[in-house]
């Protein structure tokens, strides 16, 4: 307050002020310069007081009169005067007036040198800054010749903010005195290196601007700004310096090549942003791309790299990967050709394999990439090989060819044994050879290859690996000799085992050491049985059967939850507080596993859980998804024992019986081609047959990214599945399998039509009625028998799922079963649009057209189809008529199936997990609002209830006491529904709380309908 | 750069700098020309056009024109970067500038303009060392006022 009276004050001291002035100006649109006349005569009255602070008020309003483009000259020396007021106010004031209104031939100008002399070497930064400022619009030769000596001081000023501004005043000064350039050279040369970035900025600038004018005088200079070029991070003054070696150039070309370098260099670099956004621009200009990667300079070619991999198509993979191989055997340096291989295998593996059309092809690069000698990436090559052997089903025989080979010439690879990263492989090449044994044309050689005493070497973990899959060899081994008639060949393997397992049970590696003592005393008990001429290769096989299927690592999620398992039970009470409430989102996994003591309701998936489970315990130490589930404990395996080092530079050992990798190439483009030929044929073929409807002929182009079929399919990929669909993952599974079976089988059978009528089956053996209301089960309307031929009665199940991304969609996973015995054909899904819930056409179809799905049905054979509703509001349950149409291929004729979808407001919901404090604060807030339900003869334990609200409601449980649970869930746009479940005997009493009041009754009513059914 | 020039949509100059000396004959001469050039193109025209022996560089913010004329051997587009990180530095000090803050404050942009350009080549291409500079001698400049 009190500052504002003395400011006040101080306003009124003067007669107006610059704003005043202006607000006057602004007012006296009419007559302005009647107005500013009456101000001119004002502001020449007050430069005739003695007042310092009332004069500087005037040269102020005077600056801007000056502006507006009045003739202010006269007041040039009470500008000087204010200039040398010894407060900072008035003299930043008096240097604006001047550097606005002064130019050379200004008179007073000459009266100035002494006063910013004075300023210059103030001791106050500002003021000298100030003058610097002021000196920059007004300096004359004069004023140049006379200050260029105290500026030159100035620029070894202990302050940056001086420094900086003296370095770029001297180019000023040397226009206008170039004798001052010479003596001061020396020291701006010096401000290039300096240790501010603003003064080294500000120097090259000022080189910059004199090497323009006189080009050859700073040729000296060049290796000085390729240093900052390289370094520099300021892209203002690498925009500078590219400048500056334009200039040069003419004079010096091989700087031409250093220029062209570093506009490599920025261009690849603002490629690599363009990439993100348009990667299609990116794309053609690959073969530039591809030439950076030869070009000297590494920097380049890692730019060049990062780009690649944003570039790769399934056309052009092999061709970058083939060139990106040259460049591995050219490479020097061992940093770099890690770079390398690292890069391609991310090129090759990018988004699951995306872009490889041909997996021989990659084995056989992985295959090459082990010769690297001294790589430090042997764990990643491995890892790869793993992935790809179990993933791709089809490539197993040549994998399992390929990594026999590398064991047998395992001493090829691992010169130097302990420290070699590359013999990483062997572990995937072990690991194959046993888990896949099947595929083996000799695995009697590659076991002995794997037993062999030099295997001692390796390290632990990798001998552990080797002892493991020994035994799996044997077991295929005894298998095959068991077979024939002599015996001995059988006995003879066993010895082998005997005599070379001892090894092993020396290791110093408690892992090996205790592997090897296990299957040793095993081998002799079978060695024993054999002996007595008992048949044991079955039994030994069963030690290690069950194939292993790949697992996405959400896969859990997508099986329902057995009745009777209660995920959210405690299996040993909590040992605190804090740390149970930490582990809440992830106890559905953690408990999972010792769950399957207590007795099991009989359900298929279960078992199969249960079989997979068992198999997964057998190879648990070597199951690469038992890895793959904590990448951290793979990292512990792998980078146990390797140091970094440097190794001497590549030397390449050549295998025999290892196919290269670019015969595949070749291979592939003939695969390709004739891919392309046939297509065209049948292209041919089909316009024919149009050709007498229409005239019109279109040409098949040239081929696009869609017509390059794999040659090998990655097997499913559950992980990429954007929902999670309870339901899905076991019809999918099954369907995958067996759907080309029947295929044939429909066609051997084609002339047998059976007429059967077939009755509409409901899923879950409860259901009667045509509504129900747990998500994820029937609701097929039965079709009325209204054709002769009776409609291959179909079955579907459905899963109505929100979409987290968008608020205002929800995607309906329909599993179509063909329970019939005819084949159908051109099913079409419709459904009739309400108001607030439309089906998601594609562009161009009218708001009553159907929806093709996208494949056929076989008989017995069922499939998912996804189909996105755009609903509005979410807070009412709602039911949408639809259709089904088909053509039953044996008889052409059109069906009809019709149906309901019952879009419940539990579909609605997203399970997300909530901490009990945001639950709290949740309930604190006081927005939302309540309701509750009592359900009667409830007659369950609780923690089953909870479980199936759980399960069937998208709800998340928040806590748990006693009989008391709080529970969490989000509707898809953002509504919080909380849960407050106590029972007690065989009531239930629920109390909730939701920001939306008639979503929350329809919850409640689903809920309530769900415990009705039970 | 030769000199800097800021005016309304209605021709009005609102602030100039000029890194070479002239009378003000000249300046007027110059300017009067230069606002009429620049506000008779459309908007969807680009930002650069030749005048005399000099480019000129103009983007216009709001209401208000930016203007700066460059020689010839220099780059339009980092001269273009030049007017948007002085708007930025108004806007960082004023806190979302508009053109009324120019004009009554205008000893405040040109204090800013200084601490950025010196002598028609950028001194600090830092835009919080820029605002630090002025603050500070703000700072001072309230000190000396009050004392």
């Amino acid at each position: 307050m009190a500052l504002k009276i003395v400011k006040g004050s101080i306003d009124r001291m003067f007669d107006k002020n610059l704003q005043d002035l202006v607000r006057g100006i602004r007012n006296h649109k009419e007559d302005e310069a009647k107005y500013i006349s009456t101000c001119i005569d004002e502001i020449k009255q007050e430069l005739k007081q003695d007042n310092i602070a009332v004069k500087a008020n005037a040269v102020c309003k005077l600056t801007y009169l000056q502006m507006l483009g009045y003739d202010v000259s006269w007041a040039a020396f009470n500008i000087v005067e204010v200039m040398s007021s010894s407060k900072f106010t008035y003299k930043r004031i008096g240097y604006l007036a001047a550097s606005q209104c002064f130019h050379e031939s200004t008179d007073v100008i000459m009266l100035t040198t002494n006063q910013i002399r004075k300023d210059l070497s103030s001791p106050n930064q500002y003021d000298t800054g100030v003058a610097l400022t002021g000196l920059s619009c007004f300096v004359t030769p004069d004023l140049a010749r006379d200050l260029a000596n105290d500026i030159m001081t100035l620029m070894s000023h202990t302050k940056p903010y001086i420094r900086k501004k003296a370095v770029l005043i001297m180019y000023k000064v040397f226009l206008k005195y170039p004798e001052s350039l010479r003596p001061a050279f020396p020291r701006l040369k010096e401000k290039l290196e300096d240790p501010d970035p603003g003064v080294q900025s500000a120097a090259v600038n000022v080189i910059c601007e004199l090497a323009r004018r006189n080009p050859k005088n700073y040729l000296s200079l060049a290796p000085l700004f390729f240093k900052l070029m390289t370094s520099s991070t300021n892209n203002w003054v690498l925009i500078k310096i590219i400048k500056l070696f334009g200039a040069l150039t003419p004079l010096e070309p091989r700087l031409v090549y250093s220029c062209v370098h570093v506009v490599k260099y920025l261009g690849l670099l603002a490629m690599s942003k363009i990439l993100k956004t348009h990667p299609k621009s990116v794309q053609s200009h690959k073969d530039l791309i591809l030439q950076c990667l030869d070009d000297k300079d590494e920097s380049i070619r890692l730019r060049a790299l990062d780009l690649l991999y944003g570039m790769v198509s399934k056309k052009n993979l092999m061709e970058i990967v083939k060139k990106l191989m040259l460049h591995v055997d050219k490479a020097e340096g061992t940093t770099y050709r890690d770079e390398l291989l690292t890069k391609i295998i991310d090129i090759c593996s990018q988004s699951n394999y995306q872009y490889i059309t041909n997996f021989e092809w990659y084995i056989s690069i992985l295959v090459e990439l082990t010769r690297l000698e001294g790589t430090r990436h042997g764990h990643l090559i491995a890892s790869q090989m793993l992935d790809v052997a179990i993933r791709v089903k089809a490539i197993r025989a040549f994998a399992v060819a390929q990594m026999a080979t590398l064991l047998d010439n395992a001493h090829l690879l691992t010169g130097n044994m302990q420290r070699n990263g590359i013999c990483e492989v062997l572990y995937a090449a072990a690991w194959i050879c046993g888990e896949f044994s099947e595929h083996l044309e000799n695995p009697m050689q590659t076991l002995e290859a794997m037993l062999r005493p030099k295997v001692a070497t390796l390290p632990g973990h990798i001998q552990a690996v080797y002892v493991q899959n020994a035994a799996k060899l044997f077991a295929t081994v005894l298998k095959s000799q068991e077979g024939n008639t002599d015996s001995t060949a059988a006995q003879e393997t066993s010895q082998l085992m005997i005599d070379r397992l001892p090894l092993f049970v020396q290791s110093a590696n408690l892992e090996v050491q205790e592997r090897a003592s296990c299957i040793l005393q095993l081998v002799k008990y079978i060695q024993k049985l054999q002996q007595k001429d008992v048949e044991i290769a079955e039994e030994v096989n069963a030690l290690f059967a069950g194939e292993l299927n790949p697992v996405a690592p959400k896969a859990q999620k997508k099986v329902p939850v057995p009745e009777g398992l209660d995920l959210d039970a405690w299996i040993n009470e909590p040992p605190s507080e804090s740390e149970s409430e930490d582990e809440q989102p992830k106890a559905i996994f953690a408990k999972e596993e010792p769950k399957h003591s207590r007795p099991r309701h009989t359900e298929v998936d279960e078992k199969e859980l249960a079989r997979r489970r068992e198999a997964r315990k057998q190879e648990q130490a070597n199951n690469p998804f038992y890895i793959k589930a904590s990448p951290s404990s793979q990292k512990a395996v792998y980078y146990k024992s390797h140091k970094h080092k440097i190794f001497p530079p590549c030397v390449l050992s050549f295998f025999t019986g290892l196919p290269m990798s670019d015969q595949y190439v070749k291979l592939e483009e003939e695969r390709r081609q004739k891919e392309r030929a046939e297509k065209k044929k049948k292209e041919k073929k089909k316009r024919k047959e149009k050709r007498s409807g229409r005239g019109k002929k279109h040409d098949s182009g040239p081929e696009s990214e869609e017509d390059i079929t794999p040659a090998h399919q990655v097997d499913i990929v559950t992980e990429e599945m954007p929902e999670v669909n309870s339901l899905d993952i076991l019809y999918f599974k099954k369907s995958s399998k067996h759907k080309k079976k029947k295929q044939k089988k429909e066609k051997e059978e084609k002339e047998k039509k059976k007429k059967k009528k077939h009755h509409h089956h409901h899923h879950h053996s409860d259901g009667g009625g045509e509504e129900s209301v747990q998500n994820g089960t029937v609701e097929e309307e039965e079709p009325l028998p209204v054709s002769v031929y009776q409609s291959s009665a179909r079955h579907s199940v459905y899963d109505i799922q929100g979409n987290l991304q968008d608020g205002s969609q929800v995607v309906v996973s329909v599993i179509f079963e063909n329970k019939g015995d005819s084949f159908l054909k051109s099913m079409e899904f419709n459904v009739l649009d309400s108001l607030n819930s439309k089906l998601q056409r594609p562009d161009g179809s009218g708001p009553h057209d159907g929806l093709t799905v996208p494949f056929q049905l076989p008989p017995g054979v069922s499939n998912e189809a996804r189909f996105v509703f755009t609903v509005q509001s979410i807070i009412m349950p709602q039911k949408l008529k639809g259709t089904l149409t088909f053509i039953v291929k044996d008889s052409s004729t059109h069906e009809k199936l019709d149906f309901k979808l019952h879009f419940t407001c539990t579909s609605y919901l997203i399970t997300t997990p909530c901490y009990s404090d945001a639950f709290a604060k949740l309930l604190e807030s006081g927005d939302l609002k309540g309701s509750s339900v009592r359900l009667e003869g409830v007659n369950m334990p609780f923690h089953h209830l909870l479980a199936r609200i759980c399960f069937h409601h998208h709800f998340s449980v928040v806590e748990r006491i006693d009989s008391c649970a709080s529970m969490y869930s989000r509707s898809i746009q953002g509504h919080h529904v909380c849960l407050l479940v106590k029972t007690s005997g065989q009531t239930v009493s629920i109390d909730a709380k939701c920001d939306e009041p008639t979503l929350l009754g329809n919850v409640l009513d689903e809920i309530k309908q769900t415990f009705s059914q039970c | 750069m030769q000199f800097m020039l800021l005016f309304s949509r209605q021709g009005k100059l609102r602030l100039q700098k000029w890194y070479v000396p002239l009378s003000d004959k000249e300046k007027k001469k110059i300017t009067r020309e230069l606002v009429q050039t620049v506000l008779a193109r459309k908007p969807k025209m680009c930002s650069f056009l030749e005048w005399r022996d000099l480019k000129i560089v103009y983007k216009r913010y709001a209401s208000l024109y930016f203007c700066c004329a460059i020689e010839d051997q220099d780059n339009e587009l980092i001269t273009l970067e030049i007017i948007h990180r002085y708007v930025e530095l108004l806007d960082k000090y004023f806190g979302s500038v508009c053109e009324l803050d120019i004009i009554f404050n205008f000893e405040k942009a040109y204090f800013i303009l200084d601490e950025f350009l010196l002598g028609g080549e950028a001194q600090e291409t830092s835009k919080k060392n820029v605002l630090k500079a002025i603050e500070q001698a703000d700072l001072l400049q309230e000190v000396s006022h009050v004392g």
